[in-house]
């Protein structure tokens, strides 16, 4: 393995890290689909370059369902339901986008330091990968957490998810059955949030979850 | 191939096959009846391999650790499942269920349990993974099942505080495999738990620890440990009955199950740092929280939805102690509880529906109102909070001497918290049970029986623990280790 082929493949999953900070402070849903579309389809070349480069032809297919599935028909759909839930304006945040994009930050820089000394034994490239790949992880968390829409929750764990693939391809000669199982579940874990978002729609004409944010089952 | 290995794979085709059926009966008499018979083959398959062992493949194994829990889950399954009949029963008379929903609901719970005991039999960690998110996932379908206001955010929460919790599990299921790989090779053997066992004490320790703790918060959000809990209540107060059953007497296990097999791959490395402190520590907040928790509760399902918080948090702090007599405490209590908590959930569902709410203040005076129900969700709270002659008794006796015995200051929360958890139950069953009512219910008996079967186990456990029985669980507490 040459060195610029470690560094592409650190570029590609660096990428992934700078999308992911892209999506914390994007206030319009449109862009904010668009921008996931952008993640899924970094995902997709950089599992592909993992492919090429350890001769792992398995991880073509990981690479070819990030693309076709997360990277065109999620975003197509989420774009088709927006469109009809007529919530195409701007998203609020519970957090303004100085105090997100600091948190990011420093988010960004505590998985750098936790991930880096411990894999130490590990192959390098597996290394900065998993170092990535917490930080992409930890940016849909604080992105579920700082969102109140339920569409942009739903990216924010999606964007979380992507992150675990890329964890899964890093870590070298990992069985297929988890990258199967990931996309599997993204998908079961699409057709659950699909339905709730219509059900949701159907009862309180709404998608922002402040509105179903009080009842606790308890007040008479 | 052998018995053992029949009864292994009948564990996996029963649900399996049932779920495929029952997703196309839509009457529902013969729904309830095909769902008892699936769940009760299961059990068979399950008591088959008490003394069957089939060889320990790479994906599937059975060894002393998970029979427990697959006997336990198929027990408890099969029981939920006669319960489950007269509940649904009562829910299509009063026409909050339709023909779809009893496909939709019959489906998900073979389902369910087929995914339990996927998680439960697996061998490989990756494939318990897996099998841990699709028991989630069909958990949060069917709470939300009811598709009220309350059940929509109830499964929502449970949702998106489920998938965060996995996510994290998932992340510490590669690093074990990144831990394992440049000792076992690349591929299925370095996720296989019986390899990853067996060479632990090669595995990078810095690996291993992150590993833990993101194990730990992921798998521990399912447990429902606090302060990761709070999809727990909800998802127990706004699902049907039998679900609440399901998710407190065998999910949970399921989930700590899963925990239990990360520590003790942490328990063969003397280099790691040691779990136990952590899982004691989350035991003990846990058990502290929920117990205050208890006393401002005005639903029912809720309440003893944070009565299971508190008892995963004293089974998780059992097992943090470890060492025999605490793990074999633990063991106990996670079987009596088990036990005792599905059957105050088929009560309450019961009572629930006869009064028409969960509102525990508009639940009155059931042991006038319906005699039998009243006075078996008494014994079933008397249960709960431990008082002789009941098994949590003998489970939670142990802990609490053992604990003053090797580490005398965790005593102290420890006694604190259950003796908060004592009064806060007791002072509402005093309403529930004896309040003012002129009501009266009619039940059939019968559709008590499951409810009676459990109390009498716990009894028995109580009363006399048959030798067989501590015999097996104390091999079991041995290979928990310290």
């Amino acid at each position: 393995m040459t060195s610029l082929e470690f560094d592409i493949a650190h570029l590609l999953a660096g990428s992934m890290v700078l999308v992911s900070l892209l999506l914390l402070y994007q206030d319009r849903m449109y862009a904010l689909l668009n921008v996931f579309a952008l993640h899924a389809v970094v995902l997709a070349v950089s599992v592909a370059w993992q492919a090429h480069i350890h001769d792992a032809h398995h991880l073509y297919v990981t690479a070819a369902i990030a693309l076709l599935f997360k990277g065109i028909a999620l975003p197509v759909a989420l774009h088709h339901i927006v469109r009809r839930l007529g919530i195409h304006r701007s998203i609020e945040t519970v957090v303004g986008v100085a105090p997100t994009m600091l948190l990011g930050v420093a988010l960004v820089a505590l998985s750098v330091v936790v991930m880096l000394p411990v894999t130490t034994d590990a192959t390098s490239i597996a290394q900065e990968d998993l170092a990535f790949a917490l930080s992409i992880v930890l940016l849909g968390m604080l992105m579920m957490v700082t969102r109140r829409n339920a569409v942009s929750q739903v990216v924010g764990f999606m964007s979380l998810e992507n992150g675990l693939v890329l964890a899964a391809t890093g870590a070298h000669g990992m069985p297929l059955v988890v990258e199967i199982s990931v996309a599997f579940s993204i998908l079961i874990a699409c057709i659950v949030i699909g339905i709730f978002l219509f059900r949701i729609r159907e009862r309180f004409d709404t998608v922002d979850l402040a509105a179903l944010d009080m009842s606790r089952g308890e007040q008479p | 191939m052998t018995l053992a290995d029949w009864a292994m794979w009948a564990m996996l085709a029963a649900p399996a096959a049932g779920a495929l059926l029952l997703a196309a009966v839509s009457a529902y008499r013969s729904a309830a009846l095909l769902n008892v018979v699936f769940s009760g083959l299961t059990l068979l398959a399950a008591l088959a391999l008490y003394d069957n062992r089939p060889a320990v493949g790479l994906y599937l194994s059975v060894d002393d650790l998970n029979t427990v829990f697959l006997i336990l889950n198929a027990l408890i399954g099969f029981t939920t499942s006669l319960f489950s009949a007269g509940y649904i029963a009562h829910e299509i008379t009063s026409g909050r269920l339709t023909g779809r929903h009893v496909r939709f609901y019959h489906a998900m719970y073979q389902l369910l349990i087929f995914s339990m005991n996927l998680a439960l039999l697996a061998n490989n960690v990756g494939l318990m993974w897996v099998a841990v998110e699709i028991a989630t996932l069909t958990t949060v379908v069917m709470v939300g099942m009811y598709r009220t206001h309350q059940a929509l955010e109830a499964a929502w929460k449970y949702f998106i505080l489920g998938s965060v919790g996995i996510a994290l599990a998932l992340f510490g299921t590669i690093l074990v495999y990144l831990a394992a790989q440049p000792h076992l090779g690349e591929g299925l053997p370095s996720l296989a738990w019986d390899r990853i066992h067996a060479a632990a004490a090669l595995l990078d320790p810095a690996l291993l620890n992150l590993a833990f703790v993101f194990l730990l918060l992921g798998y521990g959000t399912k447990v429902g440990l606090a302060p990761m809990h709070a999809w727990l209540p909800d998802a127990h107060a706004e699902g049907p009955t039998p679900i609440s059953a399901v998710l407190s007497g065998l999910l949970l296990n399921v989930a700590l199950f899963a925990l239990l097999r990360f520590k003790l791959i942490m328990a063969g490395n003397p280099a790691v740092l040691s779990p136990g402190p952590l899982m004691v520590a989350l035991g003990l907040i846990s058990l502290v929280f929920a117990a205050f928790m208890l006393y401002r509760r005005r639903d029912i399902k809720r309440m003893f939805a944070y009565s299971s918080i508190e008892h995963m948090g004293i089974i998780t702090f059992a097992f943090g102690l470890g060492g025999p007599v605490a793990n074999f405490a633990g063991l106990l209590h996670m079987a009596m509880h088990s036990l005792a908590k599905s059957a105050i959930f088929f009560g309450v569902g019961y009572a629930a529906q006869l009064e028409g709410t969960q509102q525990i203040r508009e639940v009155r005076g059931l042991t006038r109102s319906q005699p039998l129900l009243g006075w078996l969700l008494v014994a079933g709270v008397v249960a709960i909070v431990g008082l002789p002659p009941f098994g949590l008794f003998a489970s939670e006796f142990l802990i609490v001497t053992h604990t003053f015995a090797d580490e005398p200051w965790l005593a102290l929360p420890l006694t604190l918290g259950l003796t908060v958890g004592f009064a806060a139950l007791m002072l509402r069953l005093h309403g529930i049970a004896f309040g003012p009512t002129d009501k009266v219910h009619v039940l059939p008996a019968m559709r008590l029986a499951p409810m009676v079967f459990h109390l009498v186990l716990v009894v028995i456990a109580g009363v006399y623990l048959p030798a067989a029985i501590v015999e097996w669980f104390r091999n079991v507490a041995e290979l928990l280790g310290s």
